[in-house]
């Protein structure tokens, strides 16, 4: 896997050419979860909307002027917001709600918790705005530990897509997907590197580059970053699978154990704490069927702050080069 | 509105007898559980199970049900009894409260008994669910209602105003919230732990229509909830004055008694001032 040029995967995986910056455009992987909830608003007359006074910038705008009778606007209210949408599931409503992902589920967890997942109701919770990428409204607004408390909880889907054509394929999937959900998305310009042709199913992770050194399992924006981080390493000699591993939870084990059974090192790349997040998990089924040495990229026990969000993707040392240096890190502990 | 026959009030009393002392001994069983609410609030859910509700215990899942949602979990005991008794499941099933195994978890869950609307315990999510629920009823033009049974206390939790926000802007008429007014909560007097009053008032500014009534009188409970029901535009809440206990002499009253269950003894005292009663409410028949 060692020539230039395109990969299997990415033939396969229908990418584009993302190793070309001028073929990539840069759209908010929120943009992805307005058409998509459009869409699903369409196809299912049971699907509503319900948001926290935040319709324009979590993108619920389109289907709240497309479906007036199936929008419902509370307010500043996130733990109404969950609760009230679990009354309407109950019924056979499929709600999605929508506010910042530090407000819902930030703050509204127990709710969460109670009314959604152990009373197993099939409440789409959106939260919009994760991660430090969230950029000048700083450290309040930047949802960084919101995987680990879905994560946490029995039932609860997580869903983490890459960019935003992936957004949209995801907002349809779970609407079509029984279950308490989780999906999570953010506001800042980021990466198309899917294409409508490229694949997606909850639970399925999705090898977005073929390598054999060191596997990059990342979620979220961040699985560009990964990209040309194993883009730039292949310059060095250094071959790396790149694995987009978009749901959460359920993880696909089959294709973690895999990545790590055929590479023999893994560097995890989330936008969110290291701690209790998507790289966690991997943790937990690599430490149970095939231990490998491991990298973690991610928020490194901080808080954010305010910022462009690519200075600060670099500042908390999720950058491309930090990556990259995640993977020598890694592949000195495997030799040794 | 017809009124209650005499012969009628009598079997309802004698029904939240037998719920009570379906409390009584499922309580004994558990040998934990909140005792104070529970037989506070026999005779609404005696209310609610057989004469108000429009349900059918061999189909719990019915979709033109009326909704009961219990938003304070933990008086779970109340519940359960009147809906052994109204033929959801066996009265033995009452034994079997807290216990492993059960369906009658200590804090109630959907999933586990059919019947129950919500999985709740946590305070204040109650009215939340039941918003939701109304507003669904509304959106598909179904003529089913809402009814969230609270207790005082909870309604120090915020999302429960939140609740109360959106119900009152959405005209919710078909929700009506009935309140245990019964002024204890577990470090005792509501007004000492975090006053409510004046109560009616904030329902009345949140543009709630407020009704109260004595929530030990079936008869009087009925009566109110029916005039509740012909409001237009507006949510209801009937505060349904309670005491604490009642029906069970040393219980009625002392806070002390709302979250722990009757020992051995103290359920055979309870049990026999509850058949006296029960004798004389039969006595009345005439």
């Amino acid at each position: 896997m060692a020539s230039a040029g395109v990969s299997v995967d990415n033939v396969s995986m229908h990418l584009v050419d993302y190793a070309n910056a001028a073929a990539v455009k840069q759209i908010p992987t929120r943009n992805g979860f307005g058409e998509g909830l459009v869409e699903a608003g369409t196809l299912d007359p049971s699907v509503m909307a319900i948001c926290a006074d935040l319709s324009e910038s979590t993108r619920m705008e389109a289907f709240k002027n497309m479906f007036p009778d199936r929008y419902v606007e509370i307010g500043v209210a996130e733990q109404m917001l969950v609760a009230m949408a679990a009354g309407l599931a109950s019924t056979g409503k499929i709600p999605f709600i929508a506010s910042y992902a530090m407000f819902s589920p930030g703050r509204s967890w127990e709710q969460v918790r109670t009314t959604m997942a152990l009373n197993e109701t099939n409440v789409k919770i959106a939260g919009a705005h994760a991660g430090v990428s969230v950029g000048p409204d700083g450290a309040t607004h930047q949802a960084i530990e919101d995987i680990a408390i879905m994560r946490v909880i029995p039932h609860m889907i997580v869903v983490v897509p890459c960019d935003s054509v992936q957004t949209k394929k995801a907002t349809l999937a779970v609407a079509a997907h029984w279950g308490p959900t989780y999906l999570r998305f953010g506001r800042a310009e980021s990466a198309l590197i899917t294409t409508p042709d490229t694949p997606f199913e909850i639970g399925k992770a999705q090898t977005f580059r073929e390598g054999t050194d060191v596997a990059i399992v990342a979620c979220g924006i961040l699985v560009y970053n990964a990209l040309m981080a194993a883009e730039a390493l292949q310059a060095d000699g250094i071959s790396c699978r790149v694995v987009n591993n978009h749901t959460i939870k359920p993880m696909d084990e089959a294709a973690i154990v895999a990545a790590a059974r055929e590479c023999g090192a893994v560097v995890t790349v989330e936008e969110h704490q290291v701690h209790g997040g998507m790289g966690s998990r991997v943790a937990e089924i690599l430490a149970a069927h095939h231990p490998v040495p491991m990298e973690f990229v991610g928020v490194q026990d901080r808080f954010g702050q305010s910022g462009a969000p690519q200075e600060l993707i670099e500042e908390y040392g999720m950058g491309s080069t930090s990556i990259a240096a995640a993977v020598k890190r890694v592949l000195s502990r495997k030799s040794g | 509105m017809e009124s209650l026959s005499p012969q009628r009030v009598t079997e309802l009393k004698t029904h939240a007898n037998d719920v009570r002392q379906g409390i009584i001994r499922s309580l004994l069983s558990a040998a934990s559980g909140h005792a104070a609410g529970s037989m506070d609030m026999a005779d609404v859910f005696t209310a609610l199970y057989f004469h108000i509700l429009r349900h059918n215990p061999k189909d719990p899942e019915w979709s033109e049900r009326d909704r009961l949602l219990l938003s304070c979990g933990h008086i779970a005991p109340v519940r359960y009894s009147a809906m052994a008794y109204a033929g959801y499941f066996p009265v033995d099933e009452l034994l079997t409260l807290r216990k492993f195994g059960t369906r009658l978890q200590g804090h109630p869950e959907r999933t586990r008994l059919p019947g129950m609307e919500t999985t709740s315990g946590p305070l204040g999510e109650g009215l939340a669910q039941g918003t939701g629920m109304a507003l669904s009823a509304k959106l598909d033009k179904k003529d089913w209602r809402v009814y969230v049974v609270t207790s005082d206390g909870e309604h120090q939790c915020g999302l429960h105003w939140e609740a109360m926000m959106t119900a009152a802007k959405f005209g919710l008429d078909n929700l009506m919230c009935i309140v245990d007014r019964n002024f204890i909560q577990i470090d005792g007097s509501t007004e000492d732990v975090m006053p409510l009053e004046p109560f009616a008032d904030k329902y009345r500014a949140f543009n709630w229509e407020v009704f109260s009534c004595d929530g030990n009188d079936i008869a009087a409970f009925i009566e109110t909830v029916d005039r509740a029901k012909r409001v237009k535009g507006k949510p209801q809440v009937i505060i349904a004055n309670t005491m604490p206990g009642k029906g069970v002499s040393f219980m009625e009253n002392d806070y002390l008694w709302h979250g722990k269950p009757p020992k051995k003894d103290e359920a055979d005292i309870a049990l026999r001032e509850l058949l006296a009663q029960r004798e004389q409410i039969v006595g009345h028949r005439g």
